[in-house]
């Protein structure tokens, strides 16, 4: 692997006021991949994507994105450059239709009809949005909203992709279907994911890599079948 | 203790309907129907820019009702210019348009600093401490423009719009058309503005959710300018609006206009711009037949009970969105 | 650093060009159809040259260029504390109260007037302070119930000639009656709903004021009130007791005094009761504090009767002083005066707010021929403490140990 990776942060730290939620994280993540931060509830990993996307200020440490410094770029330009984030909670406009959602993901494009496009070839992706293009995104159910907010992110263009627990409140079987997307548009549409996710087994089958973060720190690092192999997270975060 | 100078109650209905003594006509009713319609389109526009900065920042905006005053002052010393130059008696239409986009522009340009200056750095801070400054910024103004203007009433120059129709015992003055007619274009501009075009969609959006408006690349401060700017815009042609109409502006006229637009504001659920509109023009309605047929002296009262039982009963609003109240 | 600061002058340049363009249309444009630019000019480089000095200070004291000043001043400072410190606490009370006791026989009789009307301002600052600053609820029509207060007594002195004694109670318990009024319907809104309804309150409580012309007499207010009888020991025929009216403004001081003080230890012992610690509580985390059994709306509704008692007896000390009432003493704008105070000085501190008040209301009388910038400077005054020191000049902090804490 002689690739310069696409993300890459160095040494972390960040917080909120005077608490601090990461204390020194790094990771690599390579063009073309799927990397996994798995972790216990209140572990940094939420806040390592919000630290990424800017919307935490961060405190020390250097975040590369595509071989660029970007600490101090400013959260509203990163969607541009290619990178966007899917945040927990996926945080719908409710009150917005569901084509106002996908024509937000594109608010920095100005090609009217690639828009248009990109916003045919989501309904394609995702028939149920197109069935449901005129309602409140409010209205829709887990499932739906949170392939909208993946389809939202998609009409950004982005290169690299941040996932914050695509799985949250979702049934088994909507689980399944959204991570066979998220491999669909890994492999399809060549973005790289950093996937964020409390259930290990289902990240790390996705994922070729893993990263675990306990309190504020990387604290193992590994191909992620190894990680699936191993005692110790399989005690911690596999549930044996 | 010495008394202060400060607001004198002003005559919100002007006597141009003397002659209607019988109050149990119909045409007394029409014809206050037709006043509370153009004392409403006003109040609707003030109430739009407290509503849509309620909307997007959560805050109050004590200091709108002087960007309101400031545009009556700002009309009023454009068309005093353009008579000085001559220009009112050949093209008074003219005049009168360029008057409105001077005012607006102006007070849009106020508002923008004076969000930059008082609101933003205190975005992080508690409610009150914007609040507070929001009150401060109210008094400064107002009293900014005292002392660049003068204590006293500034008489709207010219004679504008001095025409009327008479049906039977109802007039109606073309300055009330223009009044009405005006107003009704900004409101359908302002719909078309936010509901159709993708700035609109942006402003929506950052009022539901600014994290997330800037992680799909809205940047929020931009936006806050905006929805200020066209606030204050709105506000201003209120302001040349109510000199036009009442004849002349006083430094300290936006408290009490400000207030009863807040009033309209929360009527119609706070952050709802459709809302505002429809709650603008009751405020105006109750407060003419509250005058005309209750009594005059407490007209004033009716738009405070209003704002009152509203926020008692039905703190949403008539066409209110869940407002989450526990956020301080 | 060298960043951050181009950026802060960029800013500071866009903002005073922002003012020039503001200013102009204002001053710049005539009814004859001239422009002219030079009052402009020199209005906006009066206000240049007062910001760039502000500025600079501002700038190199965050960079701490001052440290050859600010060091021995803050050492000079440190030292005061100190010393004030070994001293117990009463002896700088005694001393602030024996210094107001001799007061009026070293100023005149205007600086006695300047000093009574302080002593009113304290008086309602404290009693803000217990709705703002304890309880921390935003109340912007306060002074309606220094309004009900003095025409309480006013009404009754002059329709039915009741004595001020018996009045000031009376005062007290109709303020407290409007309080309650006020304060039940809107307590169940939260924050700036409740501001904005209080504000509507006190207009309202003003415009009756002002057009019940059978009760109150309208906007031409009440004439002839008369001020304070108080029983004097006389010794002329023996030892009798003689009625005697407070005339002279150095008595009328001393009641005023009396009054702040009486308020000043009502505040404070509120404060460092149960119920302080309930308004304490409902202030940090009102959900928090119902679930720990506090009943909020309750003591919500005292912080409010409270803070009105406060004002309807300074209500009616202000009648008897003025021997007049009228509406106009009672707008929004007092409101926002006593509030600025407490801003000013600190919201739930004491000395803080007598602090704000003395400089709002004293400074401006040294400074007579600025008089119309008043306004001007307490909308200033607010926004920039908002900005800097959103505490106040002497930030609240738990004075003295409170019962539970002296064991622990």
């Amino acid at each position: 692997m002689s690739l310069q990776p696409i993300l890459e942060l160095k040494n972390v730290h960040s917080g909120y006021g005077s608490i601090k939620a990461l204390k020194g994280i790094s990771l690599k993540v390579m063009p073309g991949e799927i990397v996994a931060i798995i972790g216990a509830n209140g572990a940094g990993k939420s806040t390592t994507l919000m630290t990424i996307c800017g919307i935490v200020p961060i405190e020390k440490g250097e975040i590369y994105y595509d071989g660029k410094l970007i600490n101090k770029v400013s959260a509203e330009k990163l969607p541009t450059m290619g990178l966007c984030q899917v945040p927990e909670g996926r945080r719908i406009f409710p009150r917005l239709s569901v084509m106002e959602n996908l024509r937000l993901g594109a608010f920095h494009r100005d090609d009217t009809d690639q828009i248009m496009k990109d916003i045919q070839h989501s309904y394609e992706m995702f028939p149920i949005l197109g069935e449901r293009k005129a309602q409140q995104g409010g209205t829709l159910s887990g499932g739906e909203q949170q392939m909208l907010a993946i389809a939202r992110a998609l009409m950004t263009k982005p290169k690299v992709l941040l996932l914050d627990e695509p799985s949250l409140g979702l049934a088994p079987i909507i689980i399944q279907q959204i991570f066979d997307i998220i491999a669909k548009i890994n492999k399809e549409e060549d973005v790289t994911i950093l996937l964020v996710e409390q259930n290990a087994n289902l990240a790390l089958q996705a994922a070729s890599r893993g990263y675990v973060v306990e309190t504020g720190e990387i604290t193992l690092e590994d191909e992620a079948q190894s990680l699936l192999t191993n005692p110790k997270i399989r005690e911690a975060y596999l549930g044996e | 203790m010495r008394l202060l100078p400060w607001h004198k109650p002003h005559l919100l209905v002007r006597p141009n309907n003397l002659k209607l003594r019988k109050l149990n006509t119909m045409e007394y009713f029409i014809q206050q129907l037709i006043n509370g319609l153009t004392l409403g389109g006003m109040y609707a526009l003030i109430a739009l820019g407290y509503t849509m900065v309620y909307g997007v920042i959560q805050l109050i905006n004590f200091a709108h009702g002087e960007f309101f005053a400031a545009g009556g002052y700002v009309g009023a010393i454009a068309l005093a210019y353009f008579a000085g130059i001559g220009y009112m008696d050949s093209h008074p239409v003219i005049c009168l348009t360029a008057s409105f986009m001077i005012a607006m522009a102006y007070c849009a340009y106020l508002a923008v600093g004076v969000e930059k200056i008082a609101y933003k750095p205190l975005r992080k801070n508690s409610r009150l401490a914007a609040l507070l400054s929001a009150l401060g910024m109210s008094i400064f103004l107002s009293n900014g423009m005292m002392l660049t203007q003068g204590v006293y009433d500034k008489v709207y120059p010219g004679e504008l719009f001095q025409g009327r129709f008479d049906f039977g015992m109802v007039t109606i003055s073309y300055l009330q058309i223009m009044i009405v007619s005006l107003t009704a274009c900004l409101l359908v501009g302002l719909n078309l503005l936010v509901f159709k075009t993708k700035i609109g969609m942006a402003m929506r959006a950052t009022a539901q959710d600014k994290t997330m408006s800037a992680l799909v690349a809205i940047g929020s401060n931009r936006i806050i300018s905006l929805t200020f700017a066209i606030g204050a815009g709105l506000a201003a042609a209120a302001g040349i609006m109510y000199g036009l109409y009442y004849g002349s502006v006083k430094y300290d006229m936006g408290f009490v206009p400000g207030i009863k637009a807040f009033a309209a504001a929360v009527l119609g659920g706070i952050g709802n711009i459709t809302g505002a509109m429809i709650g603008g023009l009751i405020i105006g309605m109750v407060e003419i037949f509250g005058a005309g047929y209750i009594s005059g002296e407490y007209k004033d009262v009716f738009a405070f009970i209003i704002l009152i039982s509203v926020l008692y009963f039905k703190p949403n609003g008539i066409m209110g969105e869940n407002i989450d109240d526990t956020r301080v | 650093m060298i960043q951050e600061f181009k950026k802060v002058w960029k800013q500071y340049t866009i903002g005073m060009v922002w003012l020039l363009g503001l200013l102009w249309p204002m001053l710049g444009i005539h009814a004859d159809g001239t422009l002219t630019f030079q009052k402009t000019i020199t209005i906006w480089s009066y206000i240049l040259a007062g910001s760039f000095v502000c500025f600079m200070i501002y700038i190199m004291k965050s960079g701490s260029s001052f440290k050859f000043i600010a060091d021995p001043v803050s050492r000079a400072a440190n030292g005061v504390k100190s010393a004030s410190a070994a001293l117990p606490i009463w002896v700088w009370i005694t001393v602030a109260v024996v210094l107001a006791l001799i007061y009026p026989q070293l100023a005149g009789r205007y600086g006695t007037d300047v000093a009574i009307t302080v002593l009113f301002y304290i008086c309602l600052g404290l009693g803000l302070n217990v709705v703002v600053g304890l309880a921390g609820m935003l109340d912007l029509g306060y002074i309606a119930f220094y309004g009900v207060g003095a025409y309480t007594y006013a009404i009754l002195n002059v329709t039915y000639g009741l004595a001020f004694w018996v009045c000031l109670p009376l005062s007290a318990l109709t303020a407290c009656i409007a309080g309650c009024i006020v304060g039940y319907p809107t307590l169940r809104m939260r924050g700036d709903y409740l501001a904005i309804v209080t504000l509507g309150f006190g207009e309202i409580i003003r415009i009756i004021l002002n057009n019940w012309m059978t009760l109150t007499n309208g906007p031409n207010g009440i004439l002839g009130i008369k001020p304070i009888g108080i029983f004097w020991p006389m010794f002329e025929n023996g030892f009798t007791f003689e009625h005697i009216w407070v005339k002279k403004l150095q008595f009328f001081y001393y009641f005023a005094l009396g009054l702040a003080i009486v308020t000043a230890i009502g505040v404070q012992r509120l404060n460092f009761s149960r119920v302080g610690r309930a308004w304490e509580s409902i202030r940090e985390d009102e959900t928090a504090a119902e679930l720990m059994g506090v009943n909020t709306f309750i003591y919500k509704l005292l912080a409010y009767a409270m803070g009105a008692v406060f004002a309807g007896m300074a209500g009616a000390f202000f009648a008897a002083r003025m021997k007049f009432v009228s509406p106009e003493s009672f707008t929004f704008l007092e409101s926002a005066m006593v509030l600025c105070m407490v801003v000013l000085g600190g919201m739930g501190s004491i000395p803080g707010i007598i602090l704000g008040v003395v400089a709002l209301i004293a400074l401006p009388e040294i400074f007579r021929e600025l008089e119309s910038y008043r306004m001007l400077v307490f909308g200033a005054t607010m926004i920039i403490m908002m900005l800097f020191r959103p505490a106040g000049l002497i930030p609240a902090k738990r004075m003295g140990t409170r019962s539970e804490e002296k064991e622990g």
